[in-house]
């Protein structure tokens, strides 16, 4: 009986209450008798309306703002020139060459490890560990990827999880080659895929399909018994569900927080001085963001492992993801914006717009009653 | 690198601010072309009302509906000449008749007891009964000289709204 009740309390796990975060009140309360003027008067709506049809902070979290381009004036054009043949001409082939030797490395280890120390589990577990490590070091090498890394490196320990934002899939790659996290992503397809049902599920990783609400049931079933396991990887989730420019944070899923356990927040920021490491899902595949980044100088970012959090007493789960979504932004400079970042692919409930109804409403019934 | 506002010339701003009656700035005009842009997503050069949708801040008021009508596949030009309504430069006629055409949904330069009611509607959804919305509607009509069979033209509109300070301004984002 219990499990059918917290099954039905995780089909809530992706909807955080939007109205816990919107502003009230940005239509006044007019007061006095209700007059014809009143009730015509549509003008506050139709602004609201106007006002997001110009400008909207949503949009805002996926555009892709290019670095600004310091180097482009008519005495560095030529050395931008030669910058060009460097980087195509010379940088990617030995990068190529570079990611091609990390992977038959890998391969060569990863499959014999796998077929032949069936029995040693613990053994296994802790040689794949590290080959994933290795991978994941040969791809940001790929990228000359500058990593500086804060704070006391992530140790293996049940109770806990780690919670980051979301830029792009090199998120993962930069924080997995210093541990092998186990983390929950969304399934993707095509070499992605293929790469996340065989070797990373090794790790442990958890995949779910974003609009599947049976997947996600299954999510949070699976990352319970996850968290239990001693001497399971270390559990990494983005909780924005989503890549966001790097520029904002949308609003935390709440599930990472609901689990009962220590979450320990990880701030990362890209510096865009020679490429934007913002993965636009929808513009560009996964191979033409790498690609991009194998063709700039270097991939220069900042991680952060921040001061684990617990839930307060009396705190709700959204409000500890509130906080901790503060600490972040505050960590990376990260604006926060009130939305859900799977807006991108559905539309807002119903719920949002009978609010505003419901005050209106009010208003009208009130002000019929005054003389 | 090329920006997108480098595609616009002198010559086609200075289009678009005739169309528009002059209430936009060039700048202004340069800065809602990006914003044009960045909405018509599949770059077929008009916004459908799918992708005008798809920005929630939208699609959660109550005359999203109602105003998808007016502006479904509006091209660059008509989605100026749409905001211009919003302009701090737009005269209260113009954002009366704005408003009036809102209303009259059908175009025919009146505005009946129904399309008054319809909109009333869509502000209040289920939170006021059918009934009780009709009541409220023929109350205050009455109280302000009209009838419930009488249909208001665009210069009832201007005497009704015109007495008041119209807030209906939109700052456009500047760079």
């Amino acid at each position: 009986m219990s499990n059918l009740k917290s099954s039905s309390s995780e089909l809530d796990f992706d909807r955080p209450n939007l109205e816990d975060y919107l502003p009230t009140g940005s239509i006044q309360e007019p007061h006095g008798k209700l007059r014809l003027r009143d009730l015509l008067d549509i003008s506050p709506t139709l602004t609201e309306a106007a006002g997001a049809i110009i400008d909207d902070s949503f949009t805002r979290c996926f555009k892709s703002n290019p670095p600004e381009p310091w180097n482009w004036n008519i005495y560095l054009f030529p050395l931008w020139c030669l910058g060009v043949v460097v980087r195509y001409g010379v940088l990617f082939p030995i990068r190529v060459i570079v990611l091609t030797i990390g992977w038959i490395i890998f391969l060569s280890c990863y499959i014999p490890v796998h077929l032949l120390l069936k029995g040693h589990d613990k053994f296994r577990k802790k040689l794949e560990r590290c080959l994933v490590e290795l991978i994941c070091s040969f791809f940001v090498a790929s990228w000359t990827g500058v990593v500086k890394y804060h704070g006391p490196r992530p140790s293996i320990r049940p109770k806990q999880v780690f919670v980051a934002n979301h830029t792009s899939m090199i998120d993962f790659i930069v924080l997995e080659q210093m541990t092998a996290f186990a983390v929950i992503m969304q399934k993707h397809p095509g070499w992605v895929g293929l790469l996340q049902s065989t070797i990373l599920e090794g790790v442990g990783c958890i995949w779910f399909n974003r609009s599947e609400a049976k997947d996600r049931e299954i999510v949070a079933k699976k990352l319970r018994q996850h968290v239990e396991g001693a001497d399971n990887n270390p559990l990494l989730i983005f909780p924005e569900g989503t890549c966001v420019n790097n520029h904002y944070t949308v609003m935390f899923k709440k599930g990472a927080f609901e689990l009962g356990c220590t979450v320990c927040p990880v701030a990362i920021k890209y510096n865009k001085i020679f490429v934007d490491a913002f993965w636009n899902s929808k513009k560009q595949s996964f191979t033409t963001h790498l690609l991009q980044l194998m063709t700039s100088w270097a991939v220069v970012c900042d991680v952060w492992y921040l001061e684990p959090q617990n839930i307060r007493p009396g705190e709700t789960p959204i409000e500890f993801a509130e906080r901790v979504r503060d600490i972040i932004s505050v960590r990376a400079g990260l604006k926060k914006v009130p939305w859900d970042g799977y807006l991108k692919y559905s539309r807002p409930s119903p719920k949002h717009r009978e609010r505003k109804q419901q005050s209106f409403a009010e208003s009208v019934l009130r002000r019929l009653e005054e003389k | 690198m090329g920006n997108a506002s480098s595609l616009l010339t002198q010559y086609d701003i200075e289009e678009v601010q005739e169309h528009c009656n002059h209430t936009f700035s060039q700048q202004e005009i340069l800065s809602l072309y990006q914003r044009f842009c960045q909405l018509d997503r599949n770059g077929c050069g008009f916004v459908s009302g799918e992708e005008f949708l798809s920005v929630p801040e939208f699609a959660v008021t109550p005359l999203s509906q109602r105003l998808l009508r007016m502006i479904d596949g509006l091209n660059f030009k008509e989605f100026v000449a749409f905001l211009s309504a919003f302009s701090a430069h737009a005269s209260l006629q113009q954002k009366v008749e704005f408003i009036f055409r809102v209303y009259d949904s059908d175009g025919n330069g009146k505005v009946s007891f129904n399309d008054m009611l319809e909109v009333l509607q869509d502000l209040t959804g289920p939170f006021i009964s059918e009934v009780q919305r009709e009541q409220v509607l023929t109350r205050v009509l009455e109280e302000a000289g009209y009838s419930k069979d009488s249909s208001l033209v665009q210069s009832d509109f201007l005497k009704i709204l015109g007495s008041s300070d119209l807030k209906m301004e939109v700052e456009i984002p500047v760079d």
